[in-house]
């Protein structure tokens, strides 16, 4: 067992968030430039009243500053101090890229320990990298290029090496075969995990390393310091085993056919794309998963590479659907002298359950299924061309509707009558006769013809939504409808009640259309 | 033999959708609208109200054949001056409509046609300037295919030339203007009237009637002075030949 120890600060604003699971294969990112050195550096975390130092660089250490001392008493003691807020969530980001790092390239079994370490299980290994000495150092010059310094123990047991790392000395330490309980003994009892009461009780009994405990019988240890705390020792003594729960990295469902021959026409590319989708299929009915878009790299001959991207409106397995998508894009691809190599990836799946059988038998009551044809016409017409309308929370009409996606369950509006067509922009009347102040008018004009009014209904008042803009505070809209002589029913509205001014100047305006 | 032929015309049709209007599914080859075939409609005029009449008046046909629980119908249009509020009072609620805007007449069609051989909306509807002949047989055949029924709402090109004057291999070809409505005991706007004419239809006449706009449900309804009238029984048909052109 060994322990990756301990980093120093935490790099917080060089750090780029990437999703730690985000199913790439290639190495961890640039290394960092260190950011301290020159001057004592220490990072401080809120907790309650107070802001603590929750870690320190080795400049600031020599200065005597510790992890949890109060802020105000480190700047007080060293006036020329930096001082950087903890980003724990940062911290544990990386803590989880390195842990993925470390079970693709050196260990199938490794996984974060606390907020400060790495557990690896480096059983049937290390001789991959030419021993364990060999192995810890290179292990300590890969994290100082990424900038992070780093203490190394190799043991037996778990709990040994977390111990070891944290609290037995800087560099590499590797403990021989059976060794542990000797090297623990001069630690003190907070190497080994134990809970904070049962640390605070062991400091009212007088006991401070871990070699006190060894004498002790384990009954009255056990009612003094807590069940879990024999536990523990068991563990870094290596009496009771306790395993590592590894991290499982993800990797992208991807599918690969090289060409014996390179192809060029769009009947064998289609051919190759079957094929690779026929794989990927059945990898992804395995892992019980769905694609919601798909990427086809396409190598050329002369080094180019192709690549092609369908998506899909709802996570799916079904390769002819697929297909279907793909078609509509193979002439997009440029073969040049021949494609060699096909790769199909899926980056972005979700989990697709199986669905029972009961359903695709019950076909007569089964509403049918909209997302292939969505994906198809999106294919064809770019996505943003599919779309339905929502009702939002405006009485203005022409703020009363916002564009859902195309599988959306949109909500409906209010039942006032509105026209079936609207304006854009509503546009002015003019020789309007009406009779104020909530009467439709008699006669307009309006693009050129004068209409006479037979019926009209209204008004509906409108106020203007003053939180949009602030010259809307006092607007009013009266809306009518109305009917023409020869059955033109028109929606109309006038600005202003007709009888404060400041709600509008009492022009009309035709806004919309009724059949 | 002229059975055998018959009997597979009647089966290339899709199921019937009557209007549930007498005169109108009298006068209707089949009984009702096919549902998989093409309809076009046009408004009466290039004016305003007449493109919203006839609007609603496709609204409404879409909105009965996508009556079922969970089923859409499509609404391609290349310029959108729709209001939803509006069509979903003609029965077209914002679940049961899905949008789709093209950038031309032409990837419009294209896109009518993959939606009509998928077979999975209730109804497609698309509103175009310009569609030839080749175009509605295409349509025409992918209605038949995916079992779906098409509405193409023609809109004008030029003003003053009806749309439906092109060539087309439509089922039914109907152009709806508005009429002045009834008007009311008390002050205020009533049920609007339209005068539905059926310019062309495959195996029947053409006819012209007046009819109210389509309710929240988008049916349409007899004007209420002609529901009201004592017919006798079994003679109701004979109303509506006296307007057939």
């Amino acid at each position: 067992m060994r322990e990756l120890g301990r980093r120093s600060e935490a790099a917080a604003p060089v750090f780029r968030a990437l999703r730690s699971d985000d199913g790439t294969s290639g190495g961890i990112a640039a290394p960092l430039p260190p950011l301290w050195g020159l001057r004592p550096t220490i990072v401080v975390a809120r907790t309650g009243q107070r802001d603590l130092v929750t870690a320190a660089c080795a400049a600031a250490l020599d200065l005597g500053l510790v992890p949890g001392m109060a802020a105000a008493h480190a700047r007080a003691l060293v006036s020329d101090l930096d001082i950087l807020d903890a980003a724990p969530d940062a911290d544990r980001a990386w803590l989880d890229r390195l842990a993925l790092h470390a079970a693709r390239c050196w260990t199938p079994t490794a996984a974060v320990s606390g907020t400060d370490g790495l557990w690896l299980d480096l059983s049937g290994t290390t001789h991959l990298f030419g021993g364990e000495e060999r192995f810890a150092v290179r292990l300590l010059g890969f994290l100082r290029r990424l900038g992070f310094t780093a203490r190394v123990a190799i043991a037996g047991t778990p709990g040994a090496a977390h111990a070891l790392a944290r609290y037995g000395g800087a560099g590499v330490r590797i403990l021989p075969e059976g060794g542990e309980s000797e090297a623990l003994a001069p630690l003190p009892l907070a190497a080994l995990r134990l809970a904070p009461e049962s640390l605070a009780a062991a400091a009212r009994f007088g006991i401070e390393r871990i070699a006190d405990l060894y004498p002790m019988p384990r009954g009255p240890l056990a009612r003094r310091l807590g069940r879990g705390a024999v536990e523990r020792l068991d563990q870094a003594r290596g009496f009771v085993p306790e395993p590592i729960v590894p991290v499982v990295p993800f990797d992208m469902p991807e599918a690969r056919r090289s060409l014996l021959e390179p192809i060029g026409t769009a009947e064998a590319i289609e051919q190759v794309i079957a094929d690779l989708l026929g794989d990927l299929v059945l990898a992804l009915r395995e892992r019980s998963l769905g694609v919601r878009s798909l990427v086809l790299r396409c190598d050329r001959l002369d080094m180019g590479a192709q690549f092609i991207t369908v998506g899909t409106a709802r996570a799916t397995r079904d390769a002819k659907h697929l297909l279907r998508l793909f078609r509509l894009r193979i002439d997009r691809i440029e073969p040049g002298l021949g494609i060699e190599t096909m790769v199909l990836a899926a980056p972005q799946v979700e989990a697709l359950a199986p669905e029972a059988i009961a359903a695709v038998l019950d076909t007569a009551r089964q509403a049918p299924d909209l997302a292939p044809l969505v994906d198809a016409l999106a294919g064809r017409a770019g996505d943003a061309a599919l779309f339905r309308l929502s009702a939002i929370e405006s009485d203005v009409p022409e703020r009363a509707i916002v564009r859902a996606g195309p599988l959306a369950k949109p909500a409906g509006w209010p039942v006032w009558p509105r026209p079936i067509r609207m304006l854009a922009r509503p546009e002015a009347l003019s020789g309007v006769v009406a009779l104020l102040p909530d009467h439709p008018p008699r006669r307009f004009a309006w693009r050129g013809r004068s209409y006479a009014v037979v019926a009209g209904d209204g008004p509906e008042r409108i106020h203007g939504e003053w939180w949009r803009r602030p010259g809307e505070m006092w607007a009013v809209r009266d809306y009518f409808r109305v009917e023409a002589t020869s059955g033109e029913r028109f929606w109309l509205f006038r600005r202003g009640d007709a009888i404060t001014d400041k709600t509008g100047n009492l022009s009309w305006y035709m806004h919309g259309v009724f059949g | 033999m002229l059975r055998a032929a018959v009997a597979r015309v009647a089966a290339s049709r899709g199921p019937v959708l009557p209007f549930g209007v007498g005169p109108v599914d009298h006068l209707l080859a089949g009984g009702g609208l096919d549902g998989a075939g093409l309809h076009e409609v046009a408004g009466a005029s290039a004016s305003w109200s007449d493109d919203a009449a006839a609007t609603l008046f496709a609204a409404g046909i879409a909105s009965r054949f996508a009556a079922a629980p969970d089923v859409s119908a499509l609404w391609a249009l290349t310029r959108f001056d729709l209001y939803a509020p509006g069509l979903e009072q003609a029965g077209l609620g914002p679940d049961r409509v899905l949008y789709a805007q093209g950038r031309t007449d032409k990837e419009l069609l294209a896109l009518c046609e993959d939606a009509l051989r998928d077979g999975s909306l209730a109804c497609v509807v698309a509103e175009v300037k310009a569609a030839d002949q080749t175009a509605t047989r295409r349509l025409q055949l992918a209605a038949s295919e995916g079992n779906t029924p098409m509405i193409l709402y023609r809109r004008y090109r030029r003003y003053g030339q009806c749309p439906l004057a092109d060539p087309s291999l439509a089922m039914t070809r109907w152009r709806i203007g508005t009429l002045s409505s009834g008007r009311l005991a008390s002050p205020g706007v009533g049920r609007g009237r339209w005068n539905v004419e059926l310019v062309r239809q495959r195996g029947g006449p053409p006819f012209s009637l007046e009819l109210e706009a389509c309710d929240d449900q988008g049916r349409l309804a007899l004007p209420a002075a002609t529901a009201d009238r004592a017919v006798a029984p079994g003679r109701t048909d004979t109303v509506a030949f006296g307007h057939a052109a």
